[in-house]
């Protein structure tokens, strides 16, 4: 039964490459048409379709909703290739804004400043009260707990969440949770939840039926892309082996500044472009450090993501949309 | 404090430098000849510390830069010592007053490590 299940996924995944939406094909379409790409997870099998068929057909029935990942607006930063990032992310607010179908709130999965300044903080804040959705939900990336062990970014954007900053809350049916993976890193590990926040989720995700739609957020990747550069979370396994029993189960990550997804049986991984500036490809540079590319082309590498949640089906579909479409 | 007891001290303080020096297996570090140990300097480039393992004499000053775009942090695996958040072409030193092996890394990027060995 596992095999017959596998094997629809990766005929499913065969079909997405014989359309050319594999990861190289999907940049390259987002090149040239400006647009993105719809992962649509029914019953954790993922399909995919062109951004402009599907957009409108996720759109507000009741019941419905939607919500948009941003991530890494790093504001502060000012070196090549964006000396503005205060700019680029009011563009992306602006995007949001502008959307056919009002997101009911925003996600931002972290590293909202460079060096966690209040200044820095007060800029984001500034900028992120122009958005239309005025639900804000956080969670800190490294950048974010820099000096104070966090107590600034828990002040600000974490009151009544636990230890570092992780929550969990519920909307229309589906359960989300945010993580945290920045705090209290090892010397020469990766990212990490620590076992305080692993009994917490467990106890979390405890007596919720397999039924209900999970969305887990955290800022480093919940799955090992790139260990040379730290591009993963130490203990994740653990945290996903709590979620193997749902049936739907969606990871947003940022920090890596591209998009990247990977589906493992029911669960559907998936990173978010910056605001700010992008990174390259993993083992492309000698470091993860900011890829600098020509002012006129910062746009197509910059972006958000849009997440759209339709009850008859329960299906989460992504839509990731560079800032320049 | 008498004649005798001040030739007992420097006649212990000679044994005790002889120890350290035997105990650390260098006798080509002459402590005697360097009253001012040199300082030396560790570059933060591409999210690596170079050199990766620095050797100082005891009362060296290690002076991490920053050559990267991106903050990094200066932080001993053992609590020894703990540098603010160091932005591009910004400085933490450290001076380090015992013999020993510091092993260190960035907080903020852990997969960055380096040592420092103070013989």
């Amino acid at each position: 039964m596992p095999d017959k299940k596998q094997d629809l996924i990766d005929q499913t995944l065969q079909n997405l490459n014989n359309d050319g939406v594999d990861r190289r094909g999907f940049l390259k379409c987002m090149a040239w048409a400006g647009t993105g790409l719809v992962w649509t997870m029914s019953g954790g099998i993922p399909m995919s379709r062109a951004f402009a068929k599907t957009a409108d057909q996720s759109a507000g029935k009741g019941g419905d909703f939607s919500f948009v990942q941003i991530s890494d607006s790093h504001i502060g930063f000012n070196k090549p290739a964006n000396p503005d990032v205060t700019a680029t992310l009011q563009t992306a607010i602006n995007k949001i804004n502008a959307m056919s179908h009002k997101p009911d709130f925003i996600i931002h999965t972290g590293d909202l400043s460079q060096l966690s300044k209040p200044s820095e903080f007060d800029t984001l804040d500034q900028a992120l009260k122009g958005a239309s959705a005025k639900q804000i939900y956080f969670v800190p990336g490294e950048h974010d707990m820099l000096n104070d062990n966090g107590e600034q970014y828990l002040q600000r954007y974490g009151k009544g969440t636990k230890g570092t900053g992780w929550y969990s809350f519920d909307q229309k049916g589906v359960h989300f949770v945010g993580l945290v993976n920045v705090a209290n890193l090892k010397a020469g590990g990766m990212g990490s939840l620590g076992h305080e926040q692993l009994e917490w989720l467990e106890d979390d995700l405890k007596g919720r039926s397999a039924s209900t739609p999970i969305v887990l957020f955290a800022h480093i990747p919940l799955w090992t892309i790139y260990p040379e550069w730290g591009w993963g979370t130490d203990d994740s396994e653990q945290a996903l082996s709590y979620v193997k029993r749902f049936g739907s189960v969606t990871v947003l990550n940022g920090h890596i500044h591209q998009i990247m997804q990977k589906i493992e049986a029911k669960v559907s991984f998936h990173t978010a472009m910056s605001t700010a500036f992008p990174q390259p490809a993993p083992g492309t540079a000698p470091s993860a450090g900011p890829m600098k590319v020509p002012a006129d082309q910062l746009q197509q590498v910059l972006g958000i993501t849009d997440v759209n949640y339709v009850v008859s089906g329960r299906s989460l579909a992504i839509v990731d949309s560079p800032l320049g479409a | 404090m008498t004649g005798k007891s001040v030739w007992v001290a420097s006649f212990a303080a000679v044994v005790l430098i002889a120890i350290v020096l035997l105990s650390a297996g260098s006798p080509s570090v002459k402590a005697n000849d360097q009253p001012s140990a040199p300082n030396a300097e560790v570059k933060i480039d591409n999210f690596s510390f170079g050199p990766q393992t620095l050797t100082v004499p005891v009362g060296a000053t290690v002076t991490w830069t920053n050559r990267d775009d991106i903050p990094h942090t200066v932080v001993s695996t053992d609590g020894v010592f703990k540098s603010k958040v160091r932005d591009t072409d910004e400085t933490f030193s450290y001076t380090f007053t015992k013999a020993g092996t510091y092993p260190y890394f960035c907080s903020i990027h852990p997969k960055m490590t380096g040592q420092v060995m103070v013989k």
